[in-house]
């Protein structure tokens, strides 16, 4: 499936909601309430959470075992193993990616799992970093994220502030040619259906997804990306601080709600 | 080798009907697609699948470009007697793959 067929439907689709949300004037988002927040697994069909539910039909888990080999594979010049520091990831990594997109002290800002992949190959295994959405760097965020599966996700360092507040005036801020808000679907029309498909909540809570309109595993980055596309607006180069501020607003919106990873979608 | 997931039972009773699922990753490229410029992308598929039952042959189903990557099989077959369950894959380019499974029937 191409990239740009399914921006394009998803353009269309979204052509069709700015229609009748524009006239409203300005984005008059309101948040959803802590109670009713639901992840997209509720919205899928029953095929698709049985499709999630079992490791021998989840996709997404030939990627977490391709991950476990790399996370005991030496590389680098510092001939480094994550596991060599990390330990059995089962222990060490426990909740870790619930936490995500955590701060950085040494950076002064927050960075997202793939930037702390890329992080400790670069700085402590003195490898290449990966590229995004490569096979490996997607294979290692997999793995890691799935030692968080069933942890609720938690955003309470105060020092993300100020970087998800930032998140929440992008998530706020209309953009694009269809001058779209996130909010004005995944807030105030979320549950409700365009062009036959129901709009989720967009919680971030299974990342990295196996979509099946991707045929594939991806990241949110990614997939803030397609979201961007269909609204026709300019997109962030990957691994830029906007989607780091947004997937930190979007957390800090799940607090609380399991992780799922790797969850997939349609 | 590609990366391929196996469900069988670990044990079953002599005649009870068991579940098998199988999961293996391909990209299932379609020979449909093009890129910006035009040029096709190769057909690149599964074409095969073949599940044995201590040598004897229980399931099998040939694949099309329309069948969506990383093919997901679930069959069932009657536990006769303990033993292996294989499963081989084949497709474009030379492409194979070779499972095993133990069984133990009661």
């Amino acid at each position: 499936m191409s990239p740009g067929w399914s921006a394009r439907r998803v353009a269309a689709r979204l052509f069709a909601i700015a229609a009748w949300i524009a006239p409203a004037g300005v984005a008059c988002a309101a948040e959803i309430p802590l109670s009713e927040r639901r992840s997209g697994y509720e919205q899928m069909s029953s095929d698709l959470k049985a499709m999630q539910d079992e490791d021998t039909s989840n996709p997404g888990m030939l990627w977490v075992l391709d991950g476990e080999a790399l996370w005991n594979r030496k590389t680098g010049e510092a001939n480094r193993a994550c596991a060599d520091c990390h330990g059995a990831a089962h222990e060490s990594m426990k909740g870790v990616v619930a936490r995500y997109p955590a701060f950085d002290s040494k950076r002064s800002m927050p960075v997202d799992l793939e930037g702390r992949i890329n992080i400790c190959r670069t700085e402590h295994q003195k490898a290449p970093a990966l590229a995004f959405e490569s096979k490996e760097l997607l294979s290692l965020a997999a793995f890691v994220a799935q030692q968080s599966r069933g942890t609720p996700i938690e955003s309470n360092d105060e020092r993300l502030e100020s970087f998800i507040e930032a998140g929440r005036k992008l998530f706020n801020q209309r953009q694009g040619q269809l001058d779209l808000a996130c909010a004005q679907c995944h807030d105030d029309n979320s549950g409700r259906k365009l062009a036959g498909i129901p709009m989720p909540q967009a919680h971030p809570t299974g990342y990295p997804v196996y979509r099946l309109e991707w045929q594939s595993l991806g990241s949110l980055q990614r997939r803030l990306r397609n979201c961007m596309i269909g609204m026709r607006a300019e997109t962030y180069a990957y691994g830029s601080p906007e989607y780091v501020a947004l997937q930190a607003f979007l957390m800090w919106r799940a607090r609380g709600m399991l992780m799922e990873s790797p969850a997939v979608r349609p | 080798m590609p990366r391929a997931m196996i469900n069988v039972p670990a044990k079953a009773k002599r005649g009870e009907v068991i579940p098998i699922k199988t999961l293996i990753s391909h990209v299932m490229e379609s020979g449909f697609r093009h890129s910006s410029t035009g040029q096709v992308f190769p057909r690149d598929i599964i074409t095969g699948f073949v599940a044995t039952y201590n040598g004897e042959e229980v399931f099998r189903a040939t694949l099309f470009p329309a069948i969506a990557a990383n093919p997901f099989f679930t069959f069932h077959t009657v536990a006769v007697e303990s033993g292996t369950i294989e499963f081989e894959w084949t497709g474009d380019n030379g492409f194979s793959g070779i499972e095993q499974a133990k069984i133990l029937v009661e």
